[in-house]
């Protein structure tokens, strides 16, 4: 394959709590290739969007550092001044958040905050931007674009902010997207209607994607590989076609036989015994999820764990996927 | 929005008729009238009585009530003072200008000095500025409004004699002086007072306007902002500072309806003439014809005032605008 268009290297994004620094992100490695949407999944805490936010430094400088390389175009997001960022955040990668009710600006209107990226990133006149604001809104599937144009983002549905937040990614024709959870806050139908248009957007523009979710369903509609985040780190990394197929690590086959299936009563739903530690219980040697899975012998654990390849393109972390089976978990026979 | 309006002003209406009515027998239900307590003693129980025979103070209350809303209706007349013995417009009359060149002067001066704190405040939280800011702040929330006023007639007028400690024009320059030099004697005499409401007027306003500001800088609509990549001055500006100012606007707007309602315990402090120090002192003195017609006249301002924030915030926030 083609060079990637992003390298995520060592990323260790700590957050400071009563003074101290503990690590979201603990250590992860990423590429990224063109014209991909690549899936990143996994509990709430797990570091997922943390992961997303770190790619261009969005976190509070204050109660943040982040550490590692994040390559993009040859520079390194995560070294190079504000002001240089500031040049290829929006222009070259673009954001999209979950809540487009709180992430769109009360006060401005739809047009002009759809057109605030181009302010800074195109010698565009307002006739031209006014032209690319209405055209975007049309791409998005808006049916009267002239009117939300016009509108503030409280006229508008949850489904058409959440088109209307998809506009703004797309201002610039970036070649990085990250959409952090972009169905998470819409209801089912419209849900498969906004995943249904970021796919055909995906195609038109050829753009790159990062999508965190914690929806496997998504996953498995969208994305050309996956990660799975668990406390930090990436625990197993594949296609999807291989995640799906072939889960190996004890983590992402219990969320994987999480998913409720239809159609048959198998009563009680299988759920993950316990919750990923908060930042400041997370254990920082040794497996992270060996404490859920305390059937597995401490002796199946690296006490360093390392990744194993298991096909060309699906790695693992720590052994423990070699003597994990079903206990613990409601239904575990399957 | 011409429509929002009018409705508006139509339940003025109802409004300021339950607020008539309510204040009407307040002040009759309360103990002593004009002929009590001010009149000579020797004066006989039947004489007084045919006075009040005569002033139709006998009369039942719904006749006493229509009669005296018929004078402020029809010829704008709220009846006469006891006390000063004058008709209450014109005693009001006197009042009403001083109190608004005070409420005025105050309303400035809060704004002007609230705002550049509270947004100091705000985008340098936690820095030495915000730690200066929030000191005075604080000093000026404990500080009680009486303390604060004799402090300053200590300081400025009594040690330093910068500045009057009463009064609202110099009775000397107001006999003989020019038209500038009763002006430049006003806004002497307005000083003192002016600042000691400005000082305590601004404590809410920086607080709301610092916590406001935190509150957005952490919004995720600015997060978007960032990652379109906008400048971070321009974030501030544009998209912190006014969805901050908001609610300071709204506060603004209703400001705007204390503008002649006084300042009740900085008039009577600084003895400055207003509206406020009116109202105590008639008050006291059971002057009940004074009393009522300002209540009356207050309940309108607010009434008014109250829709003109309305107004005013309709155009600061466009959610509000009414199609």
């Amino acid at each position: 394959m083609s060079e990637p268009i992003l390298q995520i290297k060592n990323l260790r994004t700590s957050f400071r709590l009563e003074g101290r620094y503990y690590a979201a992100v603990d250590g992860i490695n990423l590429e990224i290739n063109k014209n991909e949407v690549f899936a990143i999944v996994g509990e709430s805490g797990s570091g997922k969007s943390a992961t997303a936010l770190s790619v261009t430094r969005l976190h509070n400088p204050n109660y943040t550092t982040i550490e590692g390389e994040v390559l993009f175009g040859g520079q390194d997001l995560i070294s190079i001044p504000e002001k240089q960022l500031n040049g290829i955040r929006g222009k070259h990668i673009s954001m999209i958040f979950q809540d487009p009710l709180t992430a769109l600006n009360p006060l401005m209107r739809v047009g002009a905050q759809i057109e605030e990226p181009l302010l800074y990133h195109s010698n565009m006149n307002a006739a031209q931007k006014k032209a690319r604001a209405l055209e975007l809104l049309e791409a998005v599937g808006m049916a009267s674009p002239q009117l939300i144009y016009r509108q503030l983002p409280h006229e508008l549905s949850g489904g058409m902010r959440q088109r209307a937040m998809i506009a703004v990614a797309l201002a610039c024709d970036p070649q990085l997207v990250i959409a952090d959870e972009p169905t998470t806050a819409l209801d089912v139908t419209i849900q498969a209607q906004i995943l249904d248009l970021l796919r055909k957007l995906q195609k038109d523009t050829q753009a790159s994607v990062i999508l965190i979710t914690h929806d496997l369903g998504v996953v498995a509609e969208m994305a050309d590989r996956v990660a799975v985040m668990y406390a930090g780190q990436i625990v197993e990394i594949a296609s999807v076609w291989q995640i799906f197929k072939n889960p190996r690590h004890p983590y992402t086959r219990s969320l994987l036989a999480s998913i409720p299936s239809a159609g048959e009563n198998s009563g009680r739903l299988n759920a993950i015994a316990g919750t990923v530690p908060t930042l400041r219980k997370m254990p920082r040697t040794g497996c992270r999820f060996a404490r859920r899975t305390p059937w597995i012998s401490a002796a199946a654990h690296q006490e360093n764990p390392t990744y194993h390849e298991i096909e060309p393109g699906h790695k693992v972390l720590c052994t423990c996927y070699r003597s994990f089976r079903f206990e613990g978990v409601n239904g575990g026979d399957k | 929005m011409w429509k929002m309006i009018l409705r508006r002003v139509l339940i003025l209406f109802p409004q300021l008729f339950i607020i008539s009515v309510i204040t009407f027998i307040l002040a009759t239900v309360m103990p002593g009238d004009a002929l009590s307590g001010l009149v000579d003693p020797s004066v006989s129980r039947e004489i007084l009585e045919l006075e009040r025979e005569r002033l139709g103070l006998n009369d039942p209350l719904p006749v006493r009530y229509v009669q005296w809303m018929r004078g402020i209706i029809l010829e704008f007349d709220f009846g006469q003072s006891f006390t000063h013995r004058r008709p209450v417009t014109d005693i009001i009359g006197d009042r009403v200008f001083n109190t608004f060149l005070l409420s005025t002067a105050i309303l400035v001066l809060t704004y002007i000095i609230a705002i550049p704190l509270g947004v100091l405040a705000g985008r340098y939280k936690g820095r030495i500025i915000d730690k200066i800011i929030m000191l005075y702040i604080f000093t000026a929330l404990a500080m009680p409004t009486l303390v604060l006023c004799i402090l300053m007639i200590l300081f400025f007028a009594f040690n330093l004699g910068w500045f009057p400690s009463s009064g609202s024009v110099n009775a000397i320059v107001l006999a003989g002086g020019d038209a500038w030099e009763i002006f430049v004697s006003r806004l002497h005499h307005l000083v003192l007072p002016a600042f000691t409401g400005a000082i305590l007027g601004t404590v809410g306003i920086v607080f709301m306007l610092r916590a406001n500001i935190i509150d957005r800088t952490y919004s995720e609509y600015v997060t978007l902002a960032r990652s379109k990549g906008v400048p971070t001055g321009v974030i501030f500006r544009r998209h912190i500072l006014r969805n901050s100012l908001i609610p300071v606007a709204a506060g603004f707007g209703f400001a705007i309806a204390g503008l002649l309602m006084g300042q009740f315990f900085i008039e009577s402090m600084f003895m400055y003439p207003g509206m406020g120090m009116l109202f105590v002192q008639s008050v006291n003195a059971r002057d009940f014809a004074v009393v009522n017609a300002i209540i009356i006249i207050f309940s309108v301002l607010t009434a008014l005032g109250m829709l003109l924030s309305d107004i005013f915030l309709m155009i600061v926030d466009p959610r509000i605008r009414v199609e």
